[in-house]
């Protein structure tokens, strides 16, 4: 194992797969010439040359057609939203091309294609660059969602999703780019659609992804100060979702908690409550309580911005609604 | 460079051929039209329909121009593209009816034909998409070192999308082989070019990306072959991009359920006049390529490959509903959720 940043991680799967494969590229605005707006393709231009590694104009609609386009010719591009905030100008092409193209061709143009990029807040950024669109692009077929949380999962997982032959949004952080952790050496891949218990316990479930799951550890670290054991599940993908994982974990603690920093209406947490209601109802011992972002626009002030977001507490409270210790 | 108003041809500049090529080819479009528009008044083509009748001197004049690797790609106006792209037109007949013989399965419908055998990337829906698609086409194209040029067909109204003004900055900055084709009929559905934006001669609008940009007599398979054929060669050299406003006319509603009422009879009246069929006919009899009983076959010709296409789809089955599940991921094994 080594020890590497998120950002690094995703740089290696990108090389590696570029390496690998000359039909991938990547674009988007700043990955070349400014080695990344984030420093994911730091030194990317450098090896693989303009031809490869493209700087775009401002035009998310444009150069996100231009990347479905490639993709039905043959090309596996690798699209860079500077954030996922701005894919909104862009999503024409990422729901009406990419994700229907396979289907209304008959099964003739498949669209081998990766959207990535930063999703959700990142610290006092205001209403716009705020934005978690991850259950909006999940709600739609013909693409996959993933959103990982630490740099082996980022890693393994960009792998897979510059493989795959269908297209792939892939959901960071600008709040965990600079997150350290274990990678294992050597080439390997993580399965989309495979969720990863990051924690075993025994009293409650917790279902979270992406960087929010950052607050789930801080309150299962909490709770074990108290002798509550919380498993804590990270679905790493949420299209397809590994129902699978959860309804077994949930089997034996009878208790579920799901933190998500999307807005609570039409969210993943609503659709995991819906699907373990359905499917282990008898197993459930307390009803299944979420933690969203509050049902407003991220503000700006700081003490308008932690209330508004997931974290340690709101889960802590939620775990012991569902112990009924509260 | 002077505005073009179309006109009726003169003299021949092509050989025989060519002529009876676009004949033959603009009369199926045509007849295949006609009758596709009964039957989706007899409900057999259900959906949207839009028919290209009047407009098909510039799918055929494109066509002679390009090379069979030549990429083709257009809005929902799509019927006639794949037949001149070298389809057999049962396939996109069938394709009406919803058939599983259909060029897309029946899961594309009228607004969505494609065929990869015949490259042609499809029929698109929402006005505007396939422009930044088609210079991602000619982007692979280009990354991949093919001389191949991608054809990118639009009407009036989709040039005063977004899409548009980005996918020509990049085409013409990255110096992508895409032509583009505005079939300029006049009319966005019922709005009139005049209408929509104080520049009524679209062409203009390349020369804010320093596209090279043309008008084009659109009723006419020589004017457009011509644009077509030097257009290609300058994307083939590597040159890149450039955009031809092609005048056109369109004979029929913007779709089966428009009655017409922005636009006066006289005016359709006029445009019947300059038709591309009859211009074509003409240029043939001037030089006696065609005779009356010529004439007489190609059309029973024609005629029997549209019932054939309509007796073929009538008698194919609809898509098995195991279908839905298909086609929607490459992913077989993909767990969709049932419940």
């Amino acid at each position: 194992m080594k020890t590497i940043q998120f950002r690094e991680a995703l740089r290696e799967a990108m090389t590696e797969e570029m390496r690998r494969d000359e039909r991938v590229f990547l674009m988007g605005e700043e990955v070349a010439e400014y080695n990344g707006a984030y420093k994911v393709s730091q030194g990317m231009l450098a090896e693989f040359g303009a031809k490869r590694v493209i700087d775009t104009p401002i035009a998310e609609l444009g150069f996100t057609g231009i990347g479905v386009g490639a993709a039905m010719n043959g090309l596996r591009p690798i699209i860079e939203f500077m954030t996922f905030n701005f894919s909104l100008v862009a999503i024409d092409q990422i729901i009406n091309s990419a994700s229907k193209m396979l289907n209304m061709s008959g099964g003739q143009f498949p669209v081998p294609i990766v959207f990535r990029g930063a999703t959700g807040s990142a610290g006092q950024l205001g209403a716009q660059h705020s934005n978690s669109f991850d259950s909006w692009y999940a709600n739609c077929p013909g693409l996959k969602v993933v959103v990982p949380s630490n740099p082996a999962d980022a890693k393994g997982l960009l792998k897979s999703a510059i493989r795959d032959n269908d297209p792939v949004i892939f959901m960071e952080s600008e709040q965990m780019y600079g997150d350290k952790g274990e990678v294992p050496e050597g080439e390997y891949l993580i399965p989309i659609g495979v969720a990863d218990i990051k924690r075993v316990g025994s009293d409650v479930t917790i279902v979270s992804f992406g960087k929010i799951i950052k607050e789930v550890y801080k309150a299962a670290d909490e709770l074990a100060k108290e002798n509550i054991s919380a498993e804590v599940i990270d679905l790493r993908s949420i299209r397809p979702i590994d129902y699978a994982t959860v309804i077994e974990s949930v089997k034996k603690t009878n208790r579920l908690v799901v933190v998500e920093e999307a807005w609570p209406l039409a969210a993943i947490s609503s659709e995991i409550a819906y699907y373990v209601q359905k499917n282990a109802f008898d197993y459930l011992d307390a009803p299944i309580r979420r933690v969203n972002s509050e049902d407003v626009p991220l503000s700006y002030a700081s003490t308008l911005v932690e209330p508004a977001l997931p974290n340690a507490g709101k889960v802590i409270r939620a775990v012991k609604d569902v112990l009924y210790l509260s | 460079m002077p505005t073009v108003t179309p006109k009726k041809s003169i003299g021949t500049k092509f050989p025989k051929e060519t002529y009876l090529w676009w004949y033959e080819q603009m009369l199926l479009m045509r007849r295949f039209e006609e009758r596709a528009g009964q039957l989706y008044i007899q409900q057999k083509i259900r959906g949207f329909c839009h028919l290209y009748i009047g407009q098909e001197a510039v799918a055929a004049g494109a066509e002679t121009a390009l090379k069979k690797t030549d990429r083709v790609i257009t809005a929902y106006r799509d019927h006639a593209h794949p037949i001149v792209r070298g389809m057999h037109p049962k396939f996109v007949m069938a394709e009406l009816f919803g058939k599983a013989t259909g060029c897309s399965k029946g899961k594309g419908g009228s607004m969505h034909m494609f065929s990869k055998e015949f490259n042609f990337f499809g029929g698109h829906g929402i006005v505007g998409g396939q422009i930044p698609l088609g210079a991602g086409i000619a982007f692979a194209d280009k990354y991949n070192g093919n001389d191949s040029v991608t054809l990118c067909l639009m009407g009036d109204g989709a040039v005063r999308q977004g899409a548009l003004h980005e996918a020509f900055n990049m085409a013409m900055t990255w110096k992508l082989p895409v032509i583009y084709i505005i079939e300029n009929n006049n009319y966005a559905m019922g709005t009139s070019v005049e209408r929509t934006s104080n520049v009524h001669d679209l062409y203009k609008l390349g020369a804010a990306y320093d596209m090279p940009s043309f008008q084009v007599d659109g009723m006419r398979c020589e004017t457009v072959h011509e644009a077509v054929s030097s257009a290609a060669e300058r994307a083939r050299k590597g040159n890149g991009p450039t955009l031809l406003e092609v005048k056109t006319y369109r004979y029929r509603g913007h779709s089966m359920s428009d009655p017409g009422t922005y636009r006066s009879k006289d005016e359709v009246e006029q445009y019947k006049k300059l038709d591309p069929i009859e211009q074509v006919l003409e240029a043939m009899k001037q030089n006696k390529w065609i005779d009356d009983k010529g004439v007489e076959t190609m059309e029973s010709k024609v005629k029997m490959l549209v019932e054939e296409s309509v007796k073929f789809a009538e008698e194919s089955p609809f898509p098995d509903v195991s279908e839905i599940y298909h086609d929607v991921y490459t992913q077989t094994d993909y767990p969709y959720i049932k419940d």
